[in-house]
């Protein structure tokens, strides 16, 4: 028999038209995306747009929170991400170093260690709040505190820390450390002065998009630190403190007068999502600051 | 008419410009070896005549290429009908990750034959083509991963011969195999050669010798010297050629 | 000196290598210890008990049995195994209804007889009274007071923490609206994901997609209180108008928001997977004359299907977990779900909805933790489950 194929005409056609349709698809779904990013954000600032003022941003709520401004909350937002970087920073800068630098790669340690972080990073926020309540407010005593907010947050951020050193450490060519151990550097000098300068630029890519997720971060506030309404502002780190992620669902779900309050909720979406934005475009600068580096000393 | 007509090539990647108005004519059912240090453009020319250089972004190609007559970077051409139509075999075995058959089956697949027992008959007559049937009739459902190196090549030649091309383009076939798969790729080629037009990249200038019918020789993107194999590897023309076959450079 | 310093810095860097593995030690206990207590917990509220005629041979009743009881749902001893009278409901606050105020006097010093008399003398009447009153009536029966049970809180159909006398702790209607409502989520947010990330990774030029990048990134970094907002200012009241709804907050609202969260997700895990699909491949698929679109689906596709699936997986994993969208939106009704254009309420909406108000160490707080557990748990299943993908991929690709 012969089995030389005769291949079907007009099925280039068929399969072009199909190729067409399935990217059609894919471009408008995409598209659809962009328009909802969009959406969301162009409503956000449109309506927030008319509320932001100096004093709206440097004001205390008053009048029962349906007037006035937001400045507690924001202060209270800083706090938080400073404390939770207090936390974060040192103790997932070094976890990475260790994953990278000291641990054995095939080791089972390090699968270990990297099981858990990744297992911590996929707990939902709210667990972490529970955790948070339960060890450093009820059993070490904090209360409902900046502390115990600024622990729980820093702990919740830690994987990502950690990550991210650890992928920036990774991508240092082991050459550099033999050179630099080849001249007599311990291996500590060579990790201070060499691989982590090296690796910062990464890290700090890292460092910023985490105090930009504890920035957004309710739930593992609503039980460890967050005040309903505190207008002073908190002079320990005993005090509670205002927050704006959680300002935010106060007064949009169970304000005194949501009529009132809404232009509010407008102005606090919008300085969220303004700091977000900034994380975001800061960390894509140091991204790309960082790959231009590397390309001119190629 | 040659099977296949190259006039003034020229190709840039980006600025670097890789082909330097290359000019070559092939005859049909015959096999010519490309050789020539890394990086003079051999594997380049190559990937043109299926177009496998579109894949890369910012390339310009300058010149014509004919295959029966046809220019094949003419406006409106269908590259997936040209490369139905010009095979390659790759450098590394490159089997999908799948089974024995649908390996075979899937050039004829995505060229719209249905016919299942057609397929099964084609499959069978491709792999005993590429001297594979007899080791892999009783596992054809097995994953193409399970076969050694040098039968994974085999079956990527009997894949590409089981569209029924009529140029078949090998990118240094055995640069990744042991010598006794090498021996076999080779002995394919000799056989293979009835039904295409061969066109084979290699390195290694025993095997030109061994395979091929007529041998180009190219350098820093130039073509050489194009001759019978023979009288390339005895008696070249040029002296940049008789230095590089006789292991002086490159 | 200099050794010492290496070793001790050695030695600070494991310890802090192991922080996260602690971390989740701590919180398998803390979550524990306070979850578990539940279960020593008493049906009956503490200091209550719930008093009966003497002759009136019921002595066990469930936690829900007693809920319908006083809700009136129930209201023959019949259908509890008991004699053929209608029941009557005492609650303290009906004394005024028997007694006059002089009758139980100023302090309510008389109460006790007088109800525990009053119970002695009505066949078909429960009483539910404090622990004291109760005790100069030795003429009654009282209803056995039981630890509440794993089957009635994992089986349960009822989630009310704060009825009396018996509050109901049936977690299933929270389980079940959770993953009712995740996998919606995940039932709208995969043709997306998929399409994006296939766009992104084999179709978009690279302009495009240095583009589509930072807005999935962005898509990521918007808070989710944020997303609630919008979900309730925007999404509900279309919903509401769109289906003619009562009110718009529903699973429907939630499942919308948590898909549009769980995006991102999906899509960067599928495009990393996709971007790692060897060129050989795609080109040996090109080669034989198949299109950029059949290669994909018949090639790039299949072979990075385990990362596609990690993806997916991780997504569940967001959606689950999710807390503050699906509180501002969903509209927390505790009902096992039938249609997804209900309200309904998830495990971590009703930990961050009622924690603050249930008094510390009490069952109802008990009972969150317990819910905190569970989703734990549910988490770590799916995280185990993408690591184990993850592993057997990468010794497939070895």
């Amino acid at each position: 028999m012969d089995t030389t194929p005769t291949y079907p005409t007009g099925y280039g056609q068929s399969k072009r038209r199909a190729q067409r349709a399935a990217f059609g698809i894919f471009r408008t779904l995409s598209l659809i995306i962009v328009f909802t990013l969009f959406a969301i954000l162009g409503f956000i600032i449109y309506k927030g747009a008319g509320v932001i003022s100096w004093e709206f941003l440097a004001e205390a709520p008053t009048d029962g929170m349906t007037d006035g401004g937001i400045f507690p909350a924001i202060v209270g937002t800083l706090l938080l991400m400073l404390g939770s970087a207090i936390v974060a920073f040192p103790i997932g800068i070094m976890s990475g170093v260790y994953m990278n630098e000291y641990a054995s790669k095939s080791g089972w340690v390090v699968k270990f260690i990297r099981l858990m972080t990744n297992n911590l990073s996929g707990i939902p926020s709210i667990v972490f709040g529970l955790f948070g309540m339960a060890l450093f407010v009820k059993y070490l005593g904090f209360g409902d505190s900046i502390l115990a907010g600024s622990l729980t947050l820093g702990l919740l951020s830690l994987p990502l820390v950690i990550r991210t050193t650890e992928e920036a450490l990774k991508d240092i060519p082991d050459s550099i450390r033999e050179g630099s151990l080849a001249l007599g550097a311990t291996k500590l000098q060579t990790i201070w002065k060499v691989v982590l300068p090296m690796g910062m630029p990464r890290i700090m890519t890292g460092l910023i998009l985490s105090l930009g997720r504890v920035s957004g971060e309710t739930a593992p506030i609503l039980f460890t630190c967050a005040a309903y309404f505190f207008p002073q502002l908190p002079t320990s780190i005993f005090d509670q403190c205002m927050a704006l992620p959680y300002h935010l669902y106060v007064i949009s779900t169970s304000g005194t007068d949501i009529e009132a309050q809404q232009p509010i909720a407008y102005g606090t979406a919008l300085v969220l999502i303004a700091i977000v934005l900034v994380i975001n475009l800061l960390a894509g600068w140091f991204r790309r600051y960082f790959e231009k580096r590397v390309k001119t000393k190629q | 008419m040659g099977k296949i007509e190259a006039k003034e090539v020229h190709f840039h990647y980006g600025t670097f410009h890789a082909l330097k108005g290359i000019s070559m004519d092939i005859t049909e059912h015959k096999v010519v070896a490309f050789i020539g240090p890394s990086g003079c453009g051999k594997s380049t020319f190559l990937r043109l005549f299926n177009r496998m250089n579109d894949l890369i972004p910012g390339t310009q190609l300058d010149g014509s290429i004919r295959i029966d007559g046809r220019d094949i970077y003419a406006p409106g051409t269908d590259v997936d009908d040209l490369r139905k139509n010009v095979g390659m075999v790759f450098q590394r075995p490159n089997p999908f990750p799948k089974s024995i058959f649908d390996n075979i089956a899937y050039g004829l697949r995505v060229n719209g034959i249905k016919d299942k027992e057609f397929i099964r008959q084609r499959v069978e007559e491709s792999l005993r083509g590429a001297a594979l049937w007899d080791e892999v009739k009783n596992k054809l459902n097995a994953s193409a991963y399970a076969l050694s190196g040098g039968q994974q090549q085999r079956l990527c030649i009997a894949r590409a011969m089981a569209v029924s091309p009529s140029v078949l383009l090998m990118d240094e076939p055995a640069s990744a195999l042991d010598p006794i798969s090498t021996a076999k790729v080779e002995e394919l080629i000799c056989e293979l050669r009835k039904e295409v037009t061969i066109v084979i990249v290699t390195h290694n200038m025993q095997q030109a010798s061994r395979v091929s019918d007529m041998t180009a020789f190219f350098y820093m993107g130039e073509l050489v010297e194009y001759d019978e194999t023979k009288t390339i590897f005895t008696n070249p023309h040029e002296e940049a050629t008789q230095n590089y076959i006789t292991g002086r450079f490159g | 000196m200099k050794k010492v310093l290496e070793r001790v810095v050695k030695w600070l860097l494991t310890a802090s290598g192991f922080v996260t593995s602690l971390v989740i030690l701590l919180i398998i206990a803390f979550l524990f210890a306070e979850g578990a207590g539940l279960f020593r917990e008493r049906v009956i509220e503490e200091g209550y008990v719930l008093a009966l005629h003497p002759d009136n041979p019921v002595r066990e009743m469930t936690a829900a049995e007693i809920k319908a009881v006083f809700d009136e749902d129930i209201t023959s001893w019949t259908a509890l195994g008991g004699p053929d009278v209608p029941i009557e409901t005492f609650r303290l606050e009906d004394a005024d209804k028997y007694f006059t105020e002089e009758q139980l006097g100023a302090q309510y010093e008389n109460a006790g007889a007088l109800i525990s008399e009053l119970i002695g003398s009505r066949p078909g009447m429960i009483g539910f009274i404090p622990e004291s009153m109760a005790v100069d009536g030795a003429e009654l029966n009282f209803i056995e007071d039981n630890s509440i049970s794993p089957a009635e809180v994992f089986a349960g159909t009822e989630w009310f923490p704060t009825a009396t006398p018996a509050p109901l702790f049936g977690m299933l209607p929270l389980l079940a609206g959770t993953l009712w409502v995740s996998f919606f989520a995940i039932l709208f947010a995969l043709p997306f994901g998929i399409s994006i990330a296939v766009y992104m990774a084999e179709v978009a030029s690279p302009r495009v997609r240095g583009f589509l990048k930072p807005v999935i990134e962005l898509l990521n970094g918007i808070p989710s209180v944020v997303y609630g907002f919008f979900g309730l200012i925007v999404i509900v009241p279309i919903l509401q108008q769109v289906f003619g709804l009562p009110v718009g907050e529903s699973g429907l609202a939630g499942s919308i928001v948590l898909a549009i969260m769980a995006l991102p997700t999906i899509v960067s895990v599928a495009e990393d997977a996709m971007r790692n699909c060897p060129t050989t491949l795609r080109e040996a698929s090109l080669a034989l004359g198949a299109t950029q679109w059949q290669t994909i689906y018949r090639v790039v596709i299949p072979s990075s299907m385990s990362g596609i699936a990690s993806g997916v997986v991780l997504g569940i994993g967001r959606a689950v977990g999710e807390t503050m969208a699906v509180l501002m939106v969903t509209g927390n009704a505790a009902v096992i779900p039938t249609s997804i254009l209900e309200p309904l309420r998830t495990i971590p909406a009703t930990i961050a909805a009622e924690l603050g108000e249930a008094p510390a160490g009490g069952a109802h707080y008990q009972s969150l933790f317990l819910l905190g557990v569970i989703l734990f748990f549910i988490t770590f299943i799916i995280n185990l489950t993408v690591e184990y993908i993850s592993a057997r991929n990468r010794a497939k690709n070895r």
